[in-house]
């Protein structure tokens, strides 16, 4: 990744273990000024062990992290003040008003009533302020945390799974919210999601991870050019057999699923070779009962790359 | 309030956890509502003499004629109301002093009467052999052993009834020898390890299993002035319930306090020191809320039998009481008691006033020192 200046965040061949687990396993990033990265992968792939080790909550076994190019081990109060967090699961005191949830945050900064009043505009949360915390929808919940991350004005923010459980409308809140940071190109982002949406939608570069190690990184576009082709037609078919005759060897790689009756063909170009696909069902008839020509995703890929699905 | 103070972290602390308590109409009544009752209930149950009942069972009263069923027939008023298988006869002995003895009579067999002793309805039984009447019952139970010796000579007819006032008995109504004298002060220390206990080492966990101590602490708030918000909060909160108990049970019992007020100050400080060590010690490093509840509940049992909150703790074995004297409870009950009953004054509860103190400041240090932040 090309940085114009020193990076905000770097890590270095980092390596964490617990009892039995390898978590992270020689992760290296580096972040720019106002960079959004996403860190994609399936639980259990060790995001939040290695956002948590940027956060200063973990510490690795063996690597280097420095952000701003500072260290938790010498600088933790200057770093405590640079960056902005909500972990994945935070349960804020049910008793307490919104609005008092932030003053308190906010009191941790030094900073008074003035950012808690933008703060509660910036995540739309007006309506909200006099409600007890305890009473909020999940969405709601979310919006509060992520406010709380940002009264700092913070020059590093990490999310850790932000809109993880929330319906697709309290999920659009949040990204539209992120976008207005991202305008404003002063906050650099590290986000974790399962959602390849999520990552495509909000984040300029994107890590896919799994068992603690990257497995492919860069911008979307870069991604889903591999060797990988561009277009997927998925479908399904009537009476299916348990497996497909072969394919001539224009049409493209042929997946297929006998127990779902439902395949996958990666194709270079459509026009060519859709018909292609066409005849070959009509040849050995065939019947679809659906179908679907797509862009290749960063699921596909991952399928690619680990044989699973980003959500399992 | 200037802007300053309103926006500090400790003042926002210290407001945010007085909002969380205050909000929780339980911790209101568990707090303040239920000692008061307590007291008062206790208070009322203990202090007032009222008649005492004591229920005898009588086997075979009425195969042939007995003494005890001549005395049952024409001494005792049988109730004709009251069924032949229930407490139907009864006898009274008045006192003006230590309030009437009423004795109430069951005809029965052995094998009712046992039933009635194990529930704890009677805890004498009455039969007569050869014209004699037997008393059958347990000679270490001290309350049977009063029925028995007012019960045979009563059917001895000799002491039917205590003297009439002549001047023998001196009733003690004195502040301070009262039961409720006694329980009052066991009650605010009682409060004072309860809430300090439950409220600071429960809030810690429950904040430590939410994540949001994690979340806390991953911004500039410091950590000192976490916990001093949280056991500030419950000082103020145990001076208050403490304060407001004394209040009702003066107004009711007339209890006074009869040493010196800094001195009970100053012990009660102490006191909720060294529970606020060690509930902090004991939530150092769970995050399972079932966990503290047992840990919490493994500190504050104990105390609670032996430290004589409710009853004198002099009655356990001889070689208990100095160890039960240690007691962080047992010291802050003893304290506050002498202060309010014995009119001690600062010197005397120096002692305990440092030990608490210590115990508190060294539970607070290695609570610390283990704290699971994360």
């Amino acid at each position: 990744m090309e940085n114009m200046h020193t990076p905000v965040i770097e890590v270095k061949q980092v390596h964490k273990s617990f009892k039995t687990v390898h978590a992270v396993q020689g992760l290296n990033l580096t972040i720019g000024k106002g960079e959004f990265v996403a860190l994609l992968g399936p639980n259990g792939a060790g995001k939040t062990t290695l956002v948590e080790m940027i956060e200063g909550i973990r510490h690795p076994d063996k690597g280097e992290i420095r952000i701003m190019g500072k260290t938790w081990k010498h600088h933790e109060d200057e770093l405590r003040h640079l960056i902005g967090l909500s972990l994945q699961e935070t349960r804020f005191t049910d008793k307490l008003r919104v609005y008092e949830t932030l003053r308190l945050f906010a009191s941790f900064f030094g900073l008074g009533k003035e950012r808690v009043e933008e703060i509660i505009e910036l995540v739309a949360l007006e309506e909200k302020r006099k409600a007890f915390v305890g009473n909020l929808s999940g969405g709601q919940r979310q919006r509060l945390a992520l406010g709380i991350s940002l009264l700092n004005k913070p020059k590093v923010l990490l999310l850790d799974e932000p809109t993880t459980g929330l319906d697709p409308n309290a999920r659009r809140e949040i990204w539209a919210i992120l976008r207005k940071l991202k305008e404003q190109a002063e906050t650099s982002m590290i986000l974790t999601t399962h959602y390849m949406e999520e990552a495509e939608q909000l984040c300029d570069y994107i890590i896919i991870v799994d068992h603690g190690k990257v497995l492919r990184e860069g911008t979307l576009e870069q991604l889903l050019k591999g060797e990988e082709g561009e277009k997927v037609i998925e479908f399904s078919l009537k009476d299916g057999p348990e497996t497909l005759p072969p394919t001539n060897g224009k049409i493209g790689e042929m997946q297929w699923n006998g127990m779902q009756r439902s395949g996958k063909v990666t194709v270079q170009d459509m026009n060519t070779q859709l018909p292609e696909f066409m005849e070959y069902l009509q040849q050995n008839r065939l019947h679809l009962q659906d179908m679907e020509c797509r862009r290749t995703t960063l699921d596909d890929l991952f399928t690619t790359l680990t044989g699973r699905h980003l959500h399992e | 309030m200037n802007n300053r103070l309103s926006n500090h972290q400790l003042w926002q602390l210290t407001l945010s956890y007085s909002r969380e308590l205050l909000r929780e109409p339980g911790v209101l009544f568990w707090g303040i509502v239920f000692p008061i009752l307590m007291s008062l209930g206790l208070g009322i149950a203990f202090t007032q003499k009222t008649d005492v009942v004591r229920k005898v069972a009588v086997i075979d009263a009425s195969v042939d004629s007995t003494s005890i069923q001549h005395f049952l027939l024409t001494e005792a008023q049988a109730n004709p109301e009251v069924a032949a298988d229930s407490f139907r006869y009864s006898y009274t002995i008045p006192d003006k002093q230590m309030g009437n003895t009423t004795f109430l009579f069951r005809e029965t067999d052995w094998k009712e009467a046992m039933v009635l002793l194990k529930r704890g309805q009677i805890n004498v039984i009455l039969t007569e052999q050869n014209g004699k009447p037997e008393y059958h019952f347990d000679p270490r139970n001290p309350d049977a052993q009063l029925t028995y010796i007012k019960l045979s000579g009563m059917l001895n007819g000799k002491v039917v009834n205590t003297p009439q006032d002549n001047g023998e008995i001196k009733p003690l109504t004195l502040a301070g020898t009262r039961y409720i004298d006694f329980l009052v002060p066991g009650l605010i220390a009682m409060n004072a390890m309860m809430s300090c206990m439950w409220g600071i080492s429960y809030g810690i966990i429950d904040r430590r299993s939410k994540k949001l101590l994690r979340r806390m602490v991953a911004t500039p708030m410091k950590k000192t002035n976490f916990l001093i918000a949280f056991i500030t909060v419950r000082f103020v909160m145990n001076f208050i319930e403490s304060a407001l108990l004394v209040l009702v049970t003066w107004l009711v019992f007339g209890i006074t306090i009869q040493g010196s007020i800094p001195g009970l100050l100053a012990i009660f400080m102490a006191g909720n020191l060294a529970f606020a060590g060690i509930a902090i010690f004991v939530s150092s490093h769970t995050a399972n809320t079932e966990v503290g509840n047992g840990l919490i509940n493994l500190v504050v049992m104990p105390m609670m039998v032996l430290s004589g909150i409710f009853f004198s703790y002099h009655n356990f074995p001889d070689w208990s009481i100095p160890v039960i004297q240690k007691l962080p409870l047992t010291m802050l009950a003893d304290g506050i008691r002498g202060i309010f009953n014995e009119g001690l004054g600062m010197t005397d509860i120096a002692l305990p006033f440092v030990i608490l103190s210590a115990i508190g400041v060294f539970f607070f240090s290695l609570g610390l020192r283990f704290f699971k932040w994360h």
